[in-house]
Parts: C-alpha cells; structure tokens; sequence
C-alpha cells in the first residue's frame, strides 16, 4: 500500500535542525534507539513533545524561522498557532498543545520570502497585477479573528452577534487593528456581493459557511445545551475560516465592499439573504435554471486543460463526498465510545466499591479512574478529529462547488461569445438581402440601420472573444492558486492531527503506566 | 515492504484482524489456580462446527484406576454438557458446594447472519473490499468458535480440580463413555417443569432471604454476593458496548484510509498524494489500536460474565444452605409438637437429626467453597487486569513509536525532500 521510499541520506547541514527542536519530555528516546531505523535515517532525536505539566510551547519557532526556507517550512509546520479568543479556551484541549486549534489557514506574520519583504506600504503603491504577480506567495499583512459570539434581542427576532477583529499592517485600512460587530446574515451579504462581483469574470470567491435553519432556531429560542454551544462554536470557527481564505485572495482584498465589512462599524443589513425571502426563493430558481442551460450548453473544448481541470474536479468532489462521510461517522462514534467508556468506568468502580478484597476494590477503582481519563481523551481526540478533518473537508466540497461555478461561467461567457457571432452572421445576411432588395427610398435607411448594427455586433463578438480569453486566462491563474492552497491548508490540518494523535498516544501510555503497579499489587 | 517499519512490529499495515495473535485458551486464565495433576488432566483438544451443532472431542489423561484406560476421547455435544452440570446441581450430595456454572449455548446466528448478509451485498462492493471484509467476518466467526471452545473446556476443568465432583460417576461416563449419552435436549414438558421449579426457587429465595443468618460469616456473604452479582452483570454489559464501539471506531478508520488512498493516488498533484499516504499509514494503526483495545474489552466482558455466572452458582449455594437451614428449624418446631403431643417422637427426632447433619455439612463446605471462590476471583482478576495493562500499554507504545518515528521521518525527509518550494 503505503510504498515507502527509502528517505534520502541527510547532510550535515539538517542536524541542527533536529536538535533544536528537542523539547519537553521524551517517552519514546529509549525505546526509539533501539528500533531498527534505516541507514540513512538521522539519529532519532526526540520529537517536540509536550510536558504535560509545564506551560511550554513545543518548539519555539522565534529561533527558527527565516534562517533558510527549508527550516522555515518546518516550522510553519509546527508554529505556534495562537488565536486569541478567549472563549475559545474551555473548548480545547486543557492541555497546552502547541498547535491544535481549529483549522485557520492563517497567513503568517512573517512573509516568507525573505529578500523581499511584502512590507505595507509597499503593497499600496503596487498596481493591482503586480500584487497578483507576487500573489504566488499568498502572504498579507493582515489577520482575521471572529469570536464572542454574544446573542441579541429574544425569541424568533434574536440573532448572535460576533466580533470580527482585523490585525493588519496594510495601508489600505485606516487603523492597525480595529473590530466590528457583524451578525451571520452579513457574512452572507458579502458573499453575495463579491460572488456577483467576480464569479462571472473567474474568479473563485471562497464560500460562506451554510445556513442552518435548525440550529440556529435551537439559539433563538434559547435552548442553553452542549449541542447548540457546539453549533455556534462550529458557526463562528467557520466564519473566521471564510473571511481567512476571502482576505488571502489578492483581488477580493482589493474590494471596497470587502473592506467596508471590515472597518465599518454600521452595516446596511443584506436583507437579501434570509432563506425564505422573495430574494431566496428567486436565487433557488435561478440556480435550477442555470442547472438546465448548463446541461442544453454543448461546449466545443478547444483547450484540453480545462476538460481534464473539469473531470479532475468532479473526481475530487466525490472522493471528498465520500471522506467526509467517513470522517462525519468517526466523530459520531467516536462521541460514542467516549459515552460508553465513562458508563463502564462508572460501572467498573461501583464493582470496586461491592469487592470485598481490599487490594482488588482498589486496582477496580484505579481502572475506573484510567477509563474516565481515557474517555476524556476520546473526547478530545474527537473534538480534533472534528475541526481538523471533518470542517476542513466540508469547506473544500464547497469551495470545488465554487469552482465549478466558475467553470460554468466561463461556459456561459463562450455560449454568449457564440450567440454574438452567430447574431453577426444574421445580421450581415440581412444586409446582403438589403443589398439586392429593390426599394430605394427605405434602402438607404435600412442600409443605415443595419450598418450600424453590423458594428454593434462586431464590437460585441470582440468583446465576447476577449471577455472569453480573459476568463479562461484567470481560470487558469484561480486554479493554480486554489491547488496551492489545497495542498497547504492540507498539509497544515494534517501536521496539526498528527500531532494530535502523538499526544493521545503519549496520554494514553502515561495513564496505564500509572495503573499496570495497581494492578500487580493485588495479592 | 515498509524500508521504515520496525520488524518488531507484527501488524505493520496488515490488514488482518488481531483475534488469531492472542492466546487460544485465553479462558484458562479465570481459572487461575487449578491443579491440574497428573491425577485427572482433562482438555477439549478439537472441535468441529457443522450446520446447527458444535462436535467437542473431550480428551482425557488419567492415572485413576476408574477408568479403562490412561489416555482417551469422546465426542460430545452441548446437550450433553447441559446434562452433566444439570446432574450436579439435582444431586442432594453436592448441595454444599458451589456447582461450576454450565457453558452458554454455542452461538452462532449472530455471525453466520452477517457472512449471508455480506453474500448478498457482494455485487455492491469492489473486489478488495468484500475479501476484506469476509475475512473479517471470518475471523469473528473463528474468535466466537474458539471462545465456546474455551466456555466448555473451563467447565470440565473445574469439575476436574473440584476434590469432590471429579469422582462423580456421571462425569466419569461423561469422559469415558463413548457413545452418544442420549440426552437429547429437554422436550417441552421437562422444560415447562423446569421453568416452574426456577419460578418456586426465586419465590422461596426471597423468603428464605429475609431469614437473617446467626452466622456472621454467610450474612456477611450473602449480602456481598447479592450486590457483587448485580454490579458484575452491569459491569459486563458496559464493557460489551465499549467492545462494540472501538470496533466501530476501527472500522470507521479503515474505511478513512482506504478513502484517502482512492484520493491519493487520484489526484495529480504529486504532493497531494504524499499526504494521502502519511494519514493511511496513521489510519492502519489507528485501526489496530481500535481492535485491540475491543479485544482487550471483550476479555474483560467475558471475564465479568464468566463471575456473572459464577456469583450465580455461588448465591444458589447460599440458597441451598438457607433452605436446609429452614428445614432444620422446620425439623425442630415438628420435634417440640411431637414431645408435646408425645407421638411419633422417634421419627420426628431422626428427622431433625439428618436435617441438622445435612445444615452442617452443607454450612461447612459452603464455607470453604466460598472461601475458594474469593481466592479463585481475585487471582483472575489479578491476572486479567495485568494482562489488560500490558497490553494496552504495549500497543499504545508501539503506535506511539510507530507514530513519532515516522511522523519525524516524514516531516524531514519527505517534506524538504520533495520540497514544497516547487508549489510556491
């Protein structure tokens, strides 16, 4: 399966590296020696594990950044990831874990090429292409939080209200760091906007996380549990995820709308966007609408890269589809086996309570306490496998819709291309029928007319030509930049799950070290 | 071949399940401290599943001059195993002594259901998957055969060890005897009759509970037993749910793994694939893990159960005793009425006199049976609580190890390797 290939020798030079990152406390350096590692593999240092006890970082990306791109890259691996949102603190872990938060595809503070610096005031003075150019890195001054979800008003009227806090260096805003209030339906506004913006030209606008009828009727009406806590926590995660990934695109940074939503502190209400309005039900009817044109639309595909980008993109949907299932019914049972190891731990000490051989009672108790702690664990580990996997999957299905979409536009903008010609093509027949007709009077008129129309025409089949070479060019440009960010947000979620995992494992193993000599005890 | 895995790591990314690797007679450990002496060594040594019925061949070593032979088999049924455990616990002699509890009928239906079930959905699934899974369901289908295997063997050995129910005739024919003993399962009437008896007993256990004891000893152990009895049945359908849950957890994770190797290796960007493969290799491990610690649930189930039984067996010894105890008192009362009528003295004196014989000798034996009993307990618990440690923390160690060494490799190696420079 998994076919390994033999890691390449290391030079001398990648040692540091390692022994820089030892940190913490080490369970595995005595057991790892002495594992049969391959010849070429490095001395096994001990992983930037966590002392569970102490309040340290892992390892300290201060000391390794910027010295070279390859060291740069682990320690964006491992970086420290702090989102300061304090109502975020209960949810986690309480362990201090260096880089477990909800998947945030952050930008980093530090650009990452490192002779240029994508300073501010350099950004400004750019033209808009050349930003696109420099695009490649994908790096801006600038950081999204959303947080305090806080509810207002009551009843079926009530909404929540989020903070959205902006850090950024660019000179575009007005302040450094500034914040607003904005409820879910604004979110839903700009969305609205920038897709009608710039969809149609091709450009892929991120998403906005999905309305929840049930969920959010849950909040309204006040039901104070750990589902409709969890419900929010999941909406607000979101949300900073799509106003993330909306401000790394170069030219949706640009937008005016994009920035009022962030700087101003009173926003029209997008009425627009309830599910139920007039303008909900017209947007559903457009769509099936848009759903039939797309399947009469028989596209003559004269550049090979889009029909393969098409079928790659349908294959990926249905593979995430079908991971994200996968991955749904893991937490599920997950939650599951996290309910049924605190049900026998509870079990398990009341039988130690009824044994009345002491040492015995006591080893059954010392088991009950290891299965809650274990239960704890899976409550955890379900919690990451959740927001690392389970939320990132959900964004990505929806952003290849988004891409789709895009696809489907730039059909529209040939189909209109081809409707442009072949108007063309009518009316020069007209006026070669004009040519021969036999009435003078009105001929010259008609003749006129009909000239004129000939070159509003031809204007439009230009227009329609370039309109069409210009969508397919920033096609091309978008999804070059979406598989980038795919692999990265990927890549991120994954380093960040791995880590996960260690940690349990290491958990894990510390709780039955701690119960094996109880149990031995037993006489 | 994994150029990075250990060699001491026996699963690898096999996918085969876990159930084989643990120990055949894993039962044998509730039973700690039997002798097994060259006296009477008795073992199942084979057995054979046909459609309905389990064949055990009942293997038997012996220096006893009983028996025709040193060395000998029989092949017997469930029914006939129901039969024996019956014989004892009807037999007034053994009335004082905790009777091992009967094996649980050999079940099947459950397993067999879900190999027909797989039959039919063959044409929904790949290839791959449905030899996967069969022989998943085979291999469960094997642990369940092995485990009644198991049941029935612990059964013959403590009768075996027992100093007083290894001279039992019927056990002997049992062992010797090679033909079919005949015990065709009870028809409806016994069935019905036995039903009424179970009834008259738990009536009379209630009445005979509120007696209390004189003897601090058995109040003392009747209580325990009574609570003991119900927190070990709970215990025990806990723990099955938590089996039943890490198995769902596995399978969540194969089923994970799988996706993203169909993802990996469809998708064109080079990196991508790369990290379809750490997470598969992660998700082969988490799989592993997940069915070991079912495993290790599942032999914590069945040792509760088996207590679950035993507790039974051990109450039912108490009940006995408080019977015998009601019927001495009974005794006494009808001797005070005869003296005081002054008729059929004698036969009323005889008659508390075997009661009270019969009291004592059943509270006599009941008391070092109980005393056993304990010892019995805590020693296996002892050893399956161990056991359940080690392991534990020898999988959690070597899927750490697994984990942090190749996390490490590919994080360094793989990474700057590759370089993700290219995509920048």
């Amino acid at each position: 399966m998994a076919a390994e290939r033999e890691p390449p020798p290391l030079g001398d030079a990648r040692q540091p590296d390692l022994e820089e990152l030892e940190d913490g406390e080490d369970l595995f350096t005595s057991t790892v020696s002495t594992l049969e590692s391959s010849p070429s593999s490095p001395e096994p240092a001990s992983l930037p594990a966590e002392d569970i006890s102490t309040n340290s970082n892992g390892p300290k990306p201060a000391e390794i950044i910027l010295e070279d791109d390859r060291e740069d890259l682990f320690a964006e691996a491992t970086e420290e990831v702090s989102l300061d949102s304090p109502e975020r603190e209960p949810i986690l872990s309480p362990e201090p874990t260096p880089a477990i938060t909800p998947v945030t595809p952050t930008t980093l503070v530090a650009p990452r090429m490192e002779s240029k610096s994508i300073a501010a005031p350099v950004i400004f003075d750019r033209s808009r292409e050349e930003i696109e150019e420099e695009a490649n890195g994908d790096v801006f001054d600038i950081e999204i939080n959303v947080s305090d979800p806080e509810k207002v008003g009551d009843g079926m009227n009530a909404y929540m209200a989020y903070r959205v806090t902006t850090k950024t260096a660019l000179p575009m805003f007005n302040k450094n760091e500034f914040s607003v209030k904005r409820r879910f339906s604004d979110f839903l506004g700009l969305h609205s906007k920038l897709a009608t913006k710039y969809m149609h030209v091709g450009y892929i606008v991120p998403p906005a996380p999905e309305k929840s009828i049930v969920g959010m009727t849950k909040v309204k009406v006040g039901k104070e549990d750990s589902s409709s806590t969890e419900f929010v926590e999941k909406r607000r995660a979101a949300l900073e995820r799509y106003l993330q990934r909306t401000v790394k695109h170069p030219t949706l940074l640009q937008d005016p709308d994009l920035r009022q939503f962030l700087e101003s502190s009173e926003l029209p209400r997008a009425v627009n966007t309830q599910a139920l309005s007039g303008a909900g039900i017209l947007r559903m009817v457009n769509k099936a609408a848009d759903a039939v044109n797309k399947m009469t639309i028989k596209m003559n595909e004269s550049d090979a890269w889009f029909e393969e980008k098409q079928q790659q993109f349908e294959n990926l949907d249905q593979q995430l589809r079908k991971l994200h299932a996968s991955v749904e019914a893991l937490v599920c049972h997950r939650k599951e086996l996290s309910a049924n190891t605190a049900a026998f731990a509870k079990s398990a000490a009341m039988l130690g309570n009824s044994e009345d051989h002491t040492a015995l009672s006591r080893a059954l108790s010392q088991l009950a306490e290891v299965e809650e702690k274990i239960d704890q664990l899976h409550q955890e580990q379900a919690f990451a496998d959740f927001y690392m996997f389970s939320e990132l999957l959900g964004d990505y299905i929806r952003l290849i819709a988004a891409v789709k979409g895009v696809f489907d536009h730039r059909m529209k903008c040939w189909q209109k291309w081809q409707d442009a010609q072949v108007t063309l093509q009518k009316k020069r027949e007209a006026e070669a029928k004009l040519q021969l007709a036999n009435k003078p009077d009105k001929l010259q008129q008609a003749k006129d007319e009909i000239k004129e129309e000939i070159e509003e025409w031809e204007t439009k089949v230009q227009q329609g030509e370039r309109d069409f070479e210009q969508i397919s060019k920033t096609i091309r440009k978008e999804v070059g930049r979406f598989e980038r960010e795919r692999v990265r947000d990927f890549k991120t979620v994954i380093v960040k799950y791995l880590e996960s995992l260690v940690q349990t494992q290491q958990q894990l193993i510390k709780y039955w070290e701690a119960f094996l000599p109880e149990a031995k005890a037993i006489a | 071949a994994e150029a990075c895995a250990s060699p001491g790591m026996q699963e690898g990314l096999d996918d085969g399940p876990d159930f084989l690797s643990e120990e055949d007679r894993g039962l044998r450990a509730i039973n700690v401290d039997l002798q097994t002496d060259a006296a009477l060594q008795v073992d199942i040594s084979d057995a054979l599943s046909e459609r309905d019925k389990v064949k055990f061949t009942v293997h038997t070593k012996s220096s006893l001059p009983n028996f025709k032979q040193n060395e000998f088999s029989v092949v017997r049924q469930h029914e006939e195993f129901i039969w024996l455990h019956d014989s004892f616990v009807e037999n007034e002699d053994y009335a004082g002594y905790i009777i091992p509890p009967a094996p649980p009928r050999p079940d099947f239906d459950a397993s067999r259901e879900k190999l027909q079930k797989l039959g039919e959905g063959e044409g929904s699934m790949t290839k791959e998957e449905f030899t996967k899974m069969k022989q998943e369901l085979e291999a469960e289908y094997l642990a369940i055969f092995k485990k009644t295997v198991a049941m029935h063997e612990v059964f013959l050995c403590r009768v075996a060890a027992h100093p007083i129910l290894r001279k039992d005739l019927n056990f002997h024919v049992f062992l010797e005897y090679n033909q079919d003993l005949s015990v065709r399962g009870k028809n409806k009437k016994e069935k019905l009759e036995d039903f009424f008896k179970n009834m008259v007993k738990s009536a009379d256990g209630v009445i005979v509970s509120g007696v209390k004891d004189v003897d601090d000893f058995f109040e003392h152990e009747r209580t325990f037993l009574v609570e003991y009895h119900n927190r070990v049945k709970d215990a025990s359908a806990k723990s099955d749910k938590m089996t039943r849950s890490h198995k769902n957890v596995a399978d969540d994770y194969n089923r994970i793994g799988s996706s993203l190797y169909t993802l990996g290796t469809q998708d064109s960007t080079e990196i991508f694939q790369l990290y379809c493969h750490i997470p598969l290799f992660y998700f082969s491990q988490q799989k592993i893990e997940a069915r070991v610690s079912a495993d290790e649930d599942l032999k914590l189930s069945d040792l509760l159960k088996y207590y679950l039984r035993e507790s039974q067996a051990a109450k039912d010894l108490l009940y006995r005793r408080s019977r015998s105890l009601v019927d001495y008192e009974n005794a006494n009362k009808a001797l005070d009425k005869a003296r005081a009528k002054n008729k059929d003295v004698l036969q009323a004196e005889t008659t508390q006199q075997l009661c009270c014989q019969k009291f004592e000798k059943i509270s006599e034996s009941a008391k070092q049976e109980l005393i056993d009993f304990k010892t019995r307990r805590v020693a296996a618990f002892r050893k399956n609580l161990v056991e359940l440690a080690e392991l534990e923390l020898k999988h959690a160690k070597v899927t750490g190890i697994y984990f942090c060494f190749h996390f490490r490799q590919l994080l360094f190696h793989r990474i700057i390797e590759v370089g993700l420079e290219g995509t920048l």
